[in-house]
């Protein structure tokens, strides 16, 4: 019998080689003749480049090359990367040179490529390397950018505004004019870096003889970078290829392709001898996209029952020097603004401001978190001022399950509808509070406080799109080796990819997960592929995974049923085999093999195929979702604050998550609780800071502060199961989920530990000594 | 353009007599000259704890010392934890059984960091292991799935002799 694997908590084919260390990551692959590089940034905000003066690096023993963008032109059609998502909204075009040419516009900006022996000798050269700079001012702060008469991001620009778009639905006006109470809050937003612990690295070999060239490359997105090289150094497909080794976390930024993915390539042909370029972490502060911030101005409008009638606000987004993912981010966050909330009128504005910082692009959660915060801030607000608890006021405008699937007169970046597909909010929120033991807090918040103590209680709630479409291409093959291939153009960062497509194919196939091997990422095996991002891959890859694999199912028991000349009924998969069913009066457990079948449909000259089937044992598809799968749930945070330091310690931190059906809950676990480790991060420790000339302040791991083990709460998870009526499997995306309730659920619970003191907090993420300094504010006012 | 030194040294067990540049730090020399590139680089300066190894038991933090200073030492590196090719170490068992690695870059720096302190902690409280590995970062798993491991790794090295862990000795 086939052993079912779907929805088991299987253990994961990628671990044995990742615990042994014998993973292969991009620093890894060492290469014969290979040469490494390192990069000349600019250490300005702002400036004009007057010359660029190589003669004394050049000299260092050891140094094959330093090429600026001149050098580089020769092999380009194009300097630029030009990788915006469209949209009408844009003022400006902004793309990025591959290397700066007469000004650079951020600090990091790359405007050298140093190539050497080995990584000590290009860093030594580089240091060598002297730009002659022009200051220029700088715009550092988006709000101050966007002002009359700011210094302009670019010399030839005019102003600072990048984009500008508006959305909403209903008679907003109508509403706050019938409205009983009006509330507004500014809140000052910031996500910081994505940090994972590999960095960025590229690896480039161009094989004169073939004039081929291969780019291994740490990418969330390999098939956009194949297509930019293609755009940029005019050369056609089938000379390139671009593959991603194991991948050492994503988390966003690796969905970018960057400009040293482009020179590496670039001086890998122009030298004859493969080029490595590895990011170190000063690098990836300086270098790598970051999501950085925003300033949301918001106005609900309630009745007299604290129901929501209108909702109406801006935002400014912090963009950065260039275009390098688009308007997606404050899209996002205003797109997902109502949340799992009635909200029967709304308007949103928002500006895209250029600033002289590192270009903004997604991080995990992608502009969701910080829409999740404001609206969940407004909810505390609406229950502070009328004086209900604050999960009355939510109860009350949570959007109900007999109302799924909920429309949103609101359209996607793509145009697509906005509609919530399932899910049962009221439950979550429910739920969540019993565990999280909510009625039962005064008591405990009152011992606290008789003990000096000051503990709060918190809860956001939160849904969010994933699955983004409109497809990942899956091929499923079976080999005449017996063994069943799986091909995606997803890639596999760390999320169990390869787990999750095993099992999703071996279910269907036999059952046997060690029989399925998964190639992701790599331009070579599959001819599409859009990606890893927005939580997307159980639903897109894993979908078309499914249909890819039930094709080859039947196609096998078809040729199997010719083979034993016995109906497909009564046939069925065991492992690499198809064999009879065991049953009264037939011949039990004749069988042939998977890899048998294979050789039969492979073809032999001269002969039929048998049973008249089209050739091979193998499905290609890319099943179209246009539409996300909306996962939702909350988060209950319980914590205590030290009034004299301002640290903040989460005592119980409970997340109810639905994310339909589950295909292994153990992986669900892992993502929903690394991802709440990064919200915690948001919440409380991650600030990339810049000064007022655009200088980034936090450029090691001991100033920007990521969440450690000892600062981490033990995740209590509840599971909700609405499965998604937009796939056959039932799924939707968790990757992103934890991160983006978990601001709102946090800082609410530190305003609560602090309600004696009268502190309001409308920002995240907040530090110790602006908790300190609100409860000085708080003390001084009473 | 460093002057180079002749130094050796055993790592997992096996002995090397190697010419090394005075500038090369242990983990490059690990990664690049010996091809050991289970020891990975996170931030070079320190913090993530990626780069972990053992230098005669003790964690060391091999972007921060130079290969030379590990002359005459006896290293352990993640290839050297498991006992042969066919099996893993009790305690890369636990990680594969709890979840504790998504990306498993952090990983190598987790387990010896862990080897370390479970041979020297062999029945750790849930709180003894978050301070043990305080000075090692992952984003990946929110670390509840690395605390789980080490705590079963805990119980299942019980039932075996510790003495004869994967640094080959005693507590130094």
């Amino acid at each position: 019998m086939s052993r079912a694997v779907f929805g088991e908590s299987v253990k994961r084919i990628e671990d044995p080689e990742l615990l042994r260390g014998e993973a292969r990551f991009i620093d890894d692959i060492s290469i014969p003749s290979m040469l490494e590089a390192a990069l000349v940034r600019s250490p300005h905000a702002h400036a004009e480049i007057r010359g660029i003066d190589a003669a004394a690096a050049l000299e260092l023993p050891g140094v094959h090359a330093v090429l600026t963008l001149d050098d580089l032109r020769p092999y380009l059609l194009t300097e630029f990367l030009v990788v915006g998502l469209p949209s009408p909204s844009y003022k400006q075009e902004r793309n990025r040179p591959v290397l700066a040419g007469d000004e650079v516009v951020y600090v990091g900006e790359p405007i050298a490529m140093v190539i050497a022996e080995d990584r000590y000798i290009a860093e030594d050269a580089a240091q060598l390397v002297e730009v002659d700079y022009d200051l220029l001012p700088a715009a550092a702060d988006c709000r101050d950018a966007l002002a009359d008469g700011a210094p302009t991001v670019h010399k030839d620009a005019k102003d600072n505004l990048l984009a500008e778009f508006s959305m909403g639905y209903g008679d907003i006006d109508a509403a706050f004019g019938k409205a009983a109470h009006i509330y507004s809050e500014h809140i000052t937003q910031h996500r910081g870096g994505s940090h994972s612990i590999e960095c960025r690295g590229a690896v480039a070999v161009h094989d004169p003889g073939t004039d081929q060239l291969t780019l291994w490359v740490s990418s969330q997105m390999p098939h956009s970078t194949l297509r930019v090289l293609v755009d940029m150094l005019g050369r056609d497909e089938n000379q390139m290829r671009v593959v991603t080794p194991d991948i050492g976390g994503g988390f966003g930024p690796k969905l970018v392709v960057y400009q040293e993915d482009v020179a590496v390539s670039v001086a890998a042909i122009k030298l004859g001898r493969p080029v490595k370029w590895i990011e170190d972490r000063r690098e990836h502060f300086i270098a790598t996209t970051q999501e950085r911030d925003q300033y949301w101005e918001v106005e609900v409008a309630v009745d007299e029952d604290a129901r929501i009638l209108g909702l109406r606000g801006s935002i400014v987004h912090d963009h950065g020097a260039y275009t390098a993912r688009g308007i997606n981010l404050p899209q996002n966050s205003a797109e997902s603004l109502p949340g799992p909330y009635e909200v029967p009128a709304f308007r949103m504005n928002t500006k895209l401001a250029l600033t002289n910082k590192v270009p903004v692009t997604p991080v995990r959660g992608a502009g969701h978190p910080q829409a999740a915060f404001t609206i969940e801030r407004l909810m505390d607000r609406i229950a502070r001022e009328l004086g209900l608890d604050r999960t009355e006021v939510r109860r009350r405008n949570l959007i109900q399950a007999q109302d799924m699937p909920y429309t949103r007169p609101l359209k996607t970046r793509g145009g697509v509808a906005v509609v919530l597909d399932s899910g049962d909010y009221p439950r979550s929120q429910k739920d969540t509070l019993e565990r999280a033991g909510w009625d039962q807090f005064p008591a405990r918040q009152l011992a606290a406080r008789e003990e000096g103590r000051y503990i709060g209680i918190g809860l956001a709630n939160f849904v969010k799109g994933t699955g983004r479409g409109p497809f990942e291409q899956v091929t499923v093959r079976i080999g005449t080796s017996g063994r069943v291939h799986v091909y995606t153009g997803g890639t596999a960062i760390g999320q169990g990819t390869k787990t999750m497509l095993a099992q999703i194919v071996a279910e269907q196939l036999g059952g046997d997960m060690g029989n399925v091997t998964v190639t992701t990422g790599d331009t070579a095996a599959t001819a599409l592929g859009i990606g890893t991002s927005n939580s997307r891959l159980a639903v897109t890859a894993g979908t078309s995974a499914h249909v890819a694999a039930g094709k080859v199912r039947e196609k096998a028991l078809k040729i199997a049923a010719h083979v034993l000349d016995s109906p497909v009924e009564d046939l069925e998969f065991d492992g690499a085999e198809i064999h009879v069913k065991d049953r009264p009066g037939r011949i039990a457990n004749v069988g042939v093999k998977l890899g048998e079948l294979a050789h039969a449909m492979a073809g032999t000259p001269g002969y039929s195929l048998p049973g008249g089937m089209g050739p091979g044992l193998e499905a290609t598809e890319h099943v179209i979702l246009d539409s996300k799968a909306f996962a939702s749930g909350t988060a209950v945070a319980e914590v205590e604050v030290d009034i004299e330091t301002g640290g903040v310690v989460i005592l119980n931190y409970v997340l109810a998550h639905d994310c339909g059906r589950i295909i292994n809950p153990m992986l669900v676990d892992g993502q929903a609780i690394g991802g709440t480790a990064h919200g915690i991060g948001n919440a409380l420790y991650e600030w990339m800071g810049y000064d007022e000339n655009g200088q980034p302040l936090t450029t090691n791991l001991a100033d920007y502060l990521l969440v450690t083990a000892t600062e981490m709460p033990r995740i209590d998870l509840l599971h909700h199961c609405s499965p998604s009526p937009l796939n056959p499997l039932g799924v939707k995306g968790v990757g992103e989920c934890g991160v983006v309730p978990a601001p709102g659920a946090i800082i609410s619970a530190v305003e609560d530990a602090l309600t004696p003191f009268g502190v309001h907090i409308d920002r995240a993420p907040i530090s110790p000594p602006e908790i300190v300094a609100l409860i000085e504010q708080g003390r001084e006012r009473s | 353009m460093s002057e180079k030194r002749r130094v050796s040294l055993a790592v997992n067990g096996t002995a090397y007599e190697e010419t090394i540049e005075t500038r090369l730090t242990l983990a490059d020399f690990l990664r690049h000259q010996l091809g050991l590139t289970g020891t990975h680089l996170g931030c070079e300066h320190g913090v993530c704890g990626a780069c972990t190894v053992l230098v005669d038991g003790y964690s060391v933090r091999s972007c921060l010392m130079l290969a030379v200073q590990a002359g005459g030492s006896d290293i352990t590196t993640v290839e050297g934890i498991a006992p042969s090719k066919d099996e893993l170490h009790p305690l890369q068992e636990a990680f594969r059984d709890n979840h504790g690695l998504q990306c498993g870059f952090c990983t190598p720096g987790m387990l010896t960091t862990l080897v370390e302190f479970l041979r020297d902690n062999p029945s750790p409280t849930e709180r003894d292991v978050r301070e043990a590995i305080s000075g090692n970062l992952c984003r990946c798993t929110g670390y509840q799935g690395i605390v789980d491991a080490a705590l079963d790794a805990a119980q299942r090295l019980k039932g075996q002799d510790r003495t004869a862990g994967p640094d080959g000795g005693e507590s130094p």
